[in-house]
């Protein structure tokens, strides 16, 4: 008896080291990758990065590449620029998509479920299938070429009114009903009983459009032509294709790019993950 | 912008108004919709309607069009680049789609027991899906180098340098690689939370029958997650299908040697962009990438439908 039993334990210990061993060389997949580019920015022009067997540490690490990519990029331009884009997308899509999806979830009206169809439409619409017809409207309005234009299309997702409108539908209807007997409109429900309930969506809603408009590549490429108003995706685009040859640059750059989404990863994981559930069912 | 406007717009009027029940004005609730109908219709509808109609035209980026009816669509069929647009962009969906249902979930089954330390791996195995598509392919420009790591480690090992970023089908076949590398850790995440809903007995039933890991898997899993493995399917089918910046960071703007890698959403960008970018025949590839993304989404999400019966 006490021999299976320990059998079983040993067994049992043995899958479990072996389900270790396996999480370590799924981790240095995933995240080898980065550190070996994290690895190459720190290298200074003494040391050979193509040589083999790699030195995964630099021998003697330096920030002069960073130094260097702001010297022949604006670097912190760009960040900067994808920081407005980024904050801007941010509030108009939790403003835009709470009060749309609050109409769509509490308030009755004739058009309702009209409006609904309008933005699941819209859901089901490749951006990359419109983008042109964007870009000429864009042109029309004079907003080719700026930040603005970046964030415009995108600045009310319908999938994120759509989140929001689900996220209001589940709250309890009792409190609102007995603010609406005491009187109170539709904006002070909204911003006084309903918004405060729906924070974790908000937070989700805000966490990817951040996100989205952060590493954004293919629509700030076709809106933007000034380097000075590059964001960072599109100016990396630019570093890489000026100065392949210097790979420690091009990691540098690409650092500068990943590490604050990697920051507010590491602080708001959950609402990263809770995202991807909620976005898939809707998806 | 404008929602700010509409919303204090709202306030004021509406406290007026305290005393009445049920006096919604009729137009509160479109002030509420209004920023995002505005948006939505100005930047999705419109310009979609506007798409099929420029596709009909010899439209340029500085020019009205004329109304040349299919005449875009027939030179689309004698395009050469076009094939080739539509044939990488089938095959991407042909090599990313497997691996993608297949891997997330071996390795949401990996991370699904909690063990010490299962938050830090989970997190790390998201990561990549955290980074821009622009990091993550620059990341591996570097790797996959005629001198790179990747290469310095086939040659240690007697296979030789492979051209990864030169050859038009193995830089087809890393920018794939890329794009699974780089969803792994979203499908991950879609598959843990199947997984929560499979009921332990279950598992527990067919281990005391002694069915070993992969039996267990084949039986057990797979049936109980399959409307999840056809919804992760549909999503990366859609997605792989619209690829452009792996292959744009990896290929180039040009698609490659001779342009063999380009994509049907890369041809959408050098066809309607710049002062004299052609968006008549821009609407046009536009026209077909939407098409055939629906109908790409519609036939997986029926495959299964009709699987159920």
């Amino acid at each position: 008896m006490t021999g299976a039993a320990g059998r079983r334990r040993r067994a049992a210990g043995w899958s479990l080291a072996a389900r270790y061993l396996l999480l370590l060389a799924v981790l240095a997949l995933t995240v080898g990758p980065f550190l070996w580019q994290l690895s190459t920015s720190l290298k200074g022009p003494g040391e050979d990065i193509y040589r083999f067997p790699p030195s995964l540490l630099p021998h003697h690490p330096t920030l002069a590449n960073y130094a260097e990519v702001a010297r022949v990029i604006p670097v912190w331009d760009f960040a900067l620029n994808s920081l407005k884009v980024a904050a801007a997308n941010v509030l108009t899509n939790c403003a835009g998509a709470a009060l749309a999806g609050y109409a769509l979830a509490r308030l009755r009206f004739r058009g309702r479920r009209v409006a609904v169809v309008v933005f699941i439409m819209a859901m089901l619409v490749p951006v990359e299938s419109i983008m042109i017809a964007q870009f000429m409207t864009l042109r029309q309005l004079q907003l080719h070429n700026t930040l603005l234009g970046v964030v415009l299309p995108g600045c009310i997702g319908a999938m994120n009114v759509l989140l929001m409108r689900n996220a209001f539908a589940a709250l309890p209807y009792e409190v609102e009903e007995a603010a609406f007997v005491d009187g109170a409109s539709a904006w002070q429900r909204f911003v006084r009983i309903a918004l405060p309930s729906v924070k974790g969506t908000l937070a989700v809603v805000a966490v990817f459009a951040f996100m989205g408009a952060w590493d954004d590549f293919l629509w700030p490429l076709i809106v933007l032509n000034d380097q000075s108003k590059f964001t960072l995706t599109v100016g990396l685009n630019y570093l890489h294709g000026t100065f392949a040859d210097n790979q420690r640059l091009v990691a540098a750059g690409s650092v500068i790019a990943v590490l604050p989404l990697i920051v507010l990863f590491a602080g708001l994981q959950r609402y990263f993950f809770r995202g991807v559930g909620e976005g898939a069912v809707k998806g | 912008m404008g929602m700010r406007n509409a919303a204090a717009a709202v306030a004021p009027r509406d406290s007026g108004r305290r005393r009445g029940i049920r006096t919604h004005l009729p137009t509160s609730p479109w002030l509420f919709l209004a920023p995002g109908l505005l948006v939505v219709g100005g930047f999705s509808l419109y310009p979609f309607l506007s798409t099929v109609a420029h596709s009909f035209t010899d439209a340029r980026t500085l020019r009205a069009g004329r109304f040349t009816g299919g005449a875009n669509y027939q030179e689309m069929l004698h395009d050469p680049m076009f094939w080739t647009g539509l044939r990488n962009s089938v095959l991407y969906v042909l090599g990313v789609v497997p691996p993608l249902v297949v891997l997330p979930l071996l390795l949401a089954l990996l991370v699904r027991r909690s063990v010490p330390g299962i938050a830090f791996f989970r997190a790390a195995f998201y990561l990549p899906v955290v980074a821009s598509v622009v990091v993550v392919g620059l990341i591996w420009v570097w790797l996959l180098d005629d001198r790179g790591l990747i290469n310095a480690l086939l040659e240690v090992l007697g296979f030789g340098r492979a051209g990864f970023l030169s050859d038009p089908w193995l830089l087809l076949l890393s920018a794939m690689a890329v794009t699974v590398w780089k969803g792994l850790g979203y499908y991950m995440i879609i598959y843990l939370a199947a997984l929560a809903q499979v009921p332990r007995e279950l598992h527990e039933a067919c281990a005391v029958d002694g069915a070993g890991p992969v039996r267990r898997f084949l039986t057990v899993t797979v049936p109980a997650v399959r409307a999840t493995m056809v919804l992760v399917a549909a999503l990366s089918a859609v997605n792989a299908f619209k690829v452009f910046s792996e292959v744009y960071l990896m290929a180039g703007a040009a698609g490659g040697p001779g342009g063999e890698d380009t994509t049907l959403v890369m041809l959408v960008q050098q066809a309607g962009t710049g002062l004299s970018g052609r968006v008549g025949y821009a609407s046009a590839l536009s026209v077909v990438v939407f098409v055939l993304t629906l109908g790409l989404m519609l036939s997986v999400l029926r495959a299964n439908r009709g699987e159920d019966r």
